[in-house]
């Protein structure tokens, strides 16, 4: 008897691949000599008007085939020279803007693209480079949340007080709610800039192929459907003359979701015009200057609460530095506005949020997607509100969970997708006792004294987190079973590291019951499956998964119709075991998959033995048509999954840090995970996610930042100086401990479980820091020369 | 981030290197090149020749006496790290090795080359000053021994003319009965250091050299100063500077800290 | 005017190849784009990320750091040539797919190629000097608990594969 996959730390198959040096990623594409490369001209200021572009020099280089700027667009497309889509408008975005795929007249970031070259290598391409002059006439740039609000320049003309968006939403009236809280507290936060940083940059080849008059594209990205779109629309294309084909993704982690990136249209366009290969990758510099960034926001909190530290008034404020461009809409503080909440129920919320310009790098989402930011917001308020009234920091928590019996728990508020905030479902009591055992909360303070006689120093904090998963629209899928009996599985949504071509066979071969090791799975190619919409927002599992698990027992229902026709049996007496559809009791009446998938197919040409088999003379009742009017032919179902809305994932972390009186370092001696993603897939993936998260966190909250200066300039764009950590910066052991609250709003009961990783761990260091020195941590990343800092303020 | 071209020269002699190297007007010379080849990709330095060493004969070679350590040019920090006759001869070069970047980067990066790219914020510069070490340069007129405290002009400016070649560096042996210790704190493990300590103590004597808190590889000499004030004596010497990762303040604490914690673990090593 | 190409000889996993390459051509572009052996990834051009290293004689060295022209007279070993000539995996290997020491595969490659080097110096690390092996690499997906769980399984696969008799596979459920 096949044993259920689901819930099986099952080996992935794509490693096989990886380990190999056989990935396919974007720069393997084409990785031959007669591919041409191109590279960027990027502005080398903040905020600046083009006087003149001169590249007299530029096509006297030897190997250089084609050099662009803003004013060679329109001609290749009208729609080239446009500005670049605004993907996710909104009607509080009043103020949107996008950049062009070349700039036009103006500048607004270190990093926008300028001008683009073609040539036989990236080395010539880059030599090119450095041969076009271009007179700026320097503008004031404005950089920081600060700066922004205090608008005595402007990111744009006609931005007035450079904010792009302001945005409201409440659930009743908070001020009335504040004065009748017994007791009022205030914060201020801040939480600056980071970025995704996946080892492989963005990356895109094209290539035209005049005969059929068809565009091939492989991107690097999160998105292939989006990127179609965008491609047919801005090079004037029909949708059905571009296939987009996502190859191995070297991680996203949200940046390869925005789309499309100047360069996903000008390599397709290059390659049309030139009739060659044409290949941009990114190099690490690039990523750094013109990839997405996140995190930056400003916080102001006014909580209102009772005795218990039960919250009668939440009213929040913030500012959300977007960078130079609003691409990706108001994503990102949309998720923090509502997600802040967590799995708390606040008698009344308010919140308010400005998503403002600075002359630095677009923000889009960053693993966590505004999340971290929220979660720090509220968690950090509970601890104030633990301290003040001199409360453990469990029980304040405790007091204000939505509890297990409220579920569905409507939370009054518009999520990300549009749709209302309901939590579907979840046990947060559950899961803070399973944490506090995991940490040892109730043992902490005989540790602390322990240690502190040594003149050792060390504190405690945990984060609470509830992460709206598996956003629609919706997913597809298509699973076909080919006369050989293998069975292929298609959907749309791209894949950069989770595994997707493992959980999804699974997920096949339990419902289909054939070998694990007989399903393949191909994702993020436009020519397999055109209907899509992307990876992202932890949607992977929850969305393809379910749409996977449909298709599949559509192909299932299909065999066994045909089986019973065939066997003459009724298909309720009908089983699949390791592709072999049988009579459950007399198993040896069977018909494998592969003969079934003969059957459905009626042909008049035989190719092969098995193929005979369905040929007109061999089958078919020749009274009928030999495909039914409600039928098709082959052996395969597909289906979409929808939901209504997102599913809710939870979650809790703890950390024991320690900090070095003398240095001020920070060390983490114990952080601990307590996860509910619903029912679990392949448990080891999820713990691979959980690790890769949690340390994402931990360079977000101790090493990692975007330094700007003043002038615009990011002064540690490079992995020398973006201090992404080594194996050395993170914890030996995450202690991770599940709960399986599964979701009623799909077949398999799961929730998404990418992202969670993160988002509490600012907020945990935060916090196990404060409790470590005993002075309020209101501002991450911290370094140890910030705890230093601090210190010098606290002691003076 | 790819390099500018340049012209490539691999000799197979020392002279040929020499008389290849007086004959361009800006070149470089390419040993290990992982100092170098980042700063050719970024296009920050563009020279218009390379002079590649790794051909010449004869200068991979460790020579240990009881003088001391003398490391040919083309000798990777890794090797020199793992001899166990230069840790018995100069223990403190193999203590500053070990945080000299990451195992692979001393597998191809060599001594020699740290020492004359004079970086003040890398370790093996400020060693030799400390012990009183010199480097050998070669030209095509002839060779010359530059003590190191004539080595270090400013930053990222060494002593050693265009046409030379720096061939060895010779690290003095440590004297009976002398300690040694080093120390350095960095944002992550290999990063440059935020601030490092090299400290010899010999009988009173205490001296100690300073990591990425001055211009210059800087050795102060602490002899006599009382414990608890070995950080302001050495600071007064010290010129910490804020960048990204830390304020100068910091910086100057953390030369507190690590100048008593090494001349402590020194002393030891001494006794 | 046209650069100048240098004819030269690589000696890649044990097979001499030839290409013509400027002299600027880094390493890691060399076996990539001109022999096209693209298991070796390129993530930082700085030397600091570690996705290019490969093994020169034996000792993990960043391929982004040196230049084609300068590896000649050297035996380069990528992620290609880890694996075995019958086409099974080896022992490193095998255990970073145990471990689920990787996830988008992009840094495993350096990480594959210093840790076998690595082992072959010190068949029998501590945590603490397995930790350390892989201490020059950077990885964005997997947080490392995995991939030092794969450097000490390597290391007892390879110990197990001297000696037969103790060879135990972990159990694995497919």
């Amino acid at each position: 008897m096949t044993t259920k996959l689901m819930g099986q730390k099952v080996q992935r198959t794509e490693d096989q691949r990886f380990l190999r040096g056989q990935g396919r990623y974007v720069d393997d594409v084409h990785a031959d000599p007669s591919t041409l490369h191109a590279a960027v001209l990027r502005s080398p200021h903040a905020h600046a008007r083009i006087v003149d572009i001169d590249m007299s020099d530029v096509l006297d280089v030897e190997g250089v085939h084609l050099v662009w700027t803003h004013e060679d667009l329109g001609s290749l497309s009208p729609e080239l020279a446009e500005p670049l889509p605004l993907l996710i408008p909104h009607p509080d975005l009043t103020q949107g803007r996008t950049q062009y795929a070349l700039a036009r007249e103006e500048v607004n970031y270190v990093g926008e693209a300028v001008a683009f070259v073609v040539a036989e290598d990236r080395y010539i391409a880059e030599d090119a480079l450095d041969r076009i002059k271009v007179t700026w006439e320097v503008l004031p740039a404005v950089v920081g949340i600060e700066a922004s609000r205090a608008a005595e320049h402007l990111v744009h003309e006609d931005v007035p007080d450079n904010v792009g968006a302001r945005s409201e939403q409440n659930t009743g009236d908070v001020e009335a709610a504040l004065a009748r809280a017994p007791h009022r507290l205030q914060l201020e936060l801040d939480i600056e800039r980071s970025a995704c940083t996946p080892l492989e940059g963005r990356g895109t080849v094209a290539r035209w192929d005049a005969d059929t008059n068809r565009l091939q594209v492989w991107t690097s990205t999160q998105t292939s459907t989006g990127v179609r779109a965008a491609i047919a629309v801005k090079l004037g294309l029909d949708l059905g003359q571009v296939d987009v084909i996502t190859p191995d993704v070297g991680g996203g982690f949200g940046v390869k979701v925005m789309h499309p990136w100047p360069e996903e249209l000008l390599v397709p366009a290059a390659a049309r015009l030139l009739g060659r290969t044409v290949k941009f990758t990114e190099d690490r510099r690039e990523h750094f200057i013109s990839s997405a960034h996140e995190r930056g926001q400003v916080q102001h909190i006014d909580v209102g609460f009772d005795d218990e530290g039960r919250i009668v008034g939440l009213d929040v404020m913030f500012w959300h530095d977007h960078g130079a461009y609003t691409p990706y809409g108001l994503i990102v503080p949309i998720i923090t506005s509502t997600q802040l909440l967590g799995p708390y129920k606040p008698e009344v919320y308010r919140v308010v949020f400005e998503s403002i310009y600075t002359n630095t790098v677009i923000v889009t989402p960053y693993r966590g997607a505004g999340r971290p930011q929220g979660c720090f917001a509220m968690e950090r308020t509970m601890d104030k509100i633990a301290a003040y009234l001199g409360k453990d920091r469990t029980e304040v928590r405790a007091a204000n969970f939505i509890q297990p019996d409220e579920f569905p728990f409507d939370q009054g508020l518009i999520f990300q997708d549009g749709r209302e905030l309901e939590y579907d479902s979840g046990d947060y009591p559950a899961s803070l006792e399973k944490l506090k055992k995991l940490i040892g909360w109730e043992e902490f303070p005989a540790l602390r004294e322990e240690l502190a006689a040594q003149g050792r120093t060390v504190g405690i904090g945990l984060a609470c987190y509830v992460e709206g998963t598996g956003v629609g629209p919706y997913e597809g899928a298509h699973v076909h079973i080919e006369t050989s009996g293998k069975v292929k599985v298609a959907t749309g949504l791209t894949t950069q590291g989770q595994g997707h071509a493992t959980v999804f066979a699974q997920l096949v071969a339990d419902e289909l019951g054939v070998r694990f090791e007989d399903v393949e799975v191909v994702t993020g190619d436009t020519r397999r499956m055109p209907y899509a919409v992307g990876t992202f927002a932890s949607r992977a599992a929850v969305m393809s998964g379910s749409a996977i698990h449909l298709a599949a027992k559509r192909a299932k229902e299909k065999a066994l119709r045909i089986a019973s026709d065939a066997l003459e049996v009724d298909e309720a007496d009908l089983e699949i075991v390791e592709g072999v559809v049988r009579v459950k009791g007399s198993p040896e009446s069977r018909l494998d998959l592969g003969t079934i998938a003969v059957l459905s197919n009626p042909l008049r040409y035989a190719f092969d033995e098995a193929s005979k088999a369905a040929t007109q003379f061999a089958v078919g009742d020749p009274g009928k048509p030999p495909v039914a009017e409600d039928d098709e032919p082959g052996l395969e179902g597909k289906d979409f999954y929808s939901p209504q809305r997102a599913t809710f994932a939870s979650g809790m972390h703890a950390a024991i840090v320690e900090t070095d009186p003398d240095t001020a370092e920070v060390t983490i001696l114990k952080y601990a995970v307590v996860h509910d993603c619903g029912h679990l897939i392949n448990p080891m993936i999820v713990e691979g996610q959980i690790h890769g998260g949690v340390a994402q966190g931990i360079g977000g909250a101790l090493y990692e930042r975007m330094a700007y200066d003043p002038s615009g300039q990011l002064l540690n764009a490079s992995f020398m100086d973006f201090l992404m950590p080594y194996v050395t910066e993170i914890p030996d052991g995450i202690d991770i401990d599940h709960l399986e609250t599964p979701s009623p709003l799909n077949p398999l009961g799961i929730k998404g479980a990418g992202e969670a990783g993160v988002i509490p761990v600012s907020a945990v260091v935060a916090a196990a820091i404060e409790d470590a020195e005993g002075f309020p941590i209101t501002a991450m990343p911290i370094s140890p020369s910030d705890l230093h800092t601090l210190r010098q303020e606290h002691t003076s | 981030m790819k390099p500018a071209p340049f012209a490539y020269h691999r000799p197979t002699t020392l002279a040929e290197a020499l008389e290849t190297l007086a004959g361009e007007s800006y070149a470089k010379v390419l040993a290990g090149g992982q100092s170098l080849v980042p700063l050719l990709s970024m296009r920050i330095a563009a020279p218009q020749a390379l002079v590649d060493i790794n051909a010449l004969p004869g200068l991979d070679t460790i020579e240990v006496s009881e003088a001391g350590v003398r490391v040919g040019a083309l000798v990777r920090h890794a090797d020199l790290l793992a001899d166990p006759d230069v840790r018995r001869v100069q223990p403190l070069v193999p203590a500053a090795l070990a945080h000299v970047a990451h195992p692979t980067i001393r597998n191809r990066g060599t001594t020699v080359g740290s020492i004359v790219h004079a970086d003040a914020a890398a370790e093996m510069p400020v060693v030799l000053s400390l012990l009183g070490g010199s480097v050998e340069a070669a030209s095509s007129t002839g060779t010359r021994t530059i003590p190191a405290d004539e080595l270090f002009l400013g930053p990222l400016e060494s002593a050693l003319r265009p046409d030379e070649i720096a061939t060895s560096a010779f690290f003095p042996a440590l004297p009976a009965g002398a300690g040694v210790a080093f120390e350095e704190i960095s944002r992550r493990q290999g990063d440059y250091a935020l601030a490092g300590v090299a400290v010899v103590v010999h009988g009173d004597s205490v001296r100690a050299g300073f990591v990425s808190v001055s211009d210059v590889p800087t050795v102060v000499d602490l002899t006599g100063v009382p414990d608890d004030g070995l950080g302001e004596a050495a600071l007064a010497h010290l010129d910490p500077a804020d960048d990204i990762h830390a304020t100068a303040d910091y910086r100057a604490q953390l030369v507190r800290t690590l100048v008593r914690r090494v001349v402590t673990k020194a002393r030891e090593a001494a006794a | 005017m046209s650069e100048e190409l240098h004819r030269i000889r690589l000696s890649v996993n044990g097979v001499t190849r030839e290409a013509e390459v400027p002299a600027r051509r880094l390493l890691s572009d060399a076996l990539r784009h001109d022999l096209g052996l693209t298991g070796t990834h390129v993530g930082c051009e700085h030397g600091v990320c570690g996705a290019c290293t490969v093994l020169v004689d034996g000792r993990p060295v960043r391929a982004c750091l040196m230049f084609a022209v300068s590896a000649v007279d050297t035996e380069i070993t990528t992620v290609e040539g880890l694996t075995r000539e019958d086409g099974s995996l080896g022992p490193v290997q095998q255990a970073f797919a145990e471990c689920h020491g990787l996830q988008c595969g992009f840094c495993t490659p350096g990480f594959l190629t210093t840790v076998t080097a690595c082992l072959r110096e010190n068949p029998d690390p501590s945590h603490e000097e397995a930790r350390e092996m892989v201490a020059g690499n950077l990885c964005r997906c997997t947080g490392y608990q995995n991939i030092v769980k794969a450097v000490e399984r390597a290391a007892e696969i390879a110990r197990a594969e001297e000696t037969p008799s103790e060879a135990r596979p972990e159990e694995v459920s497919r």
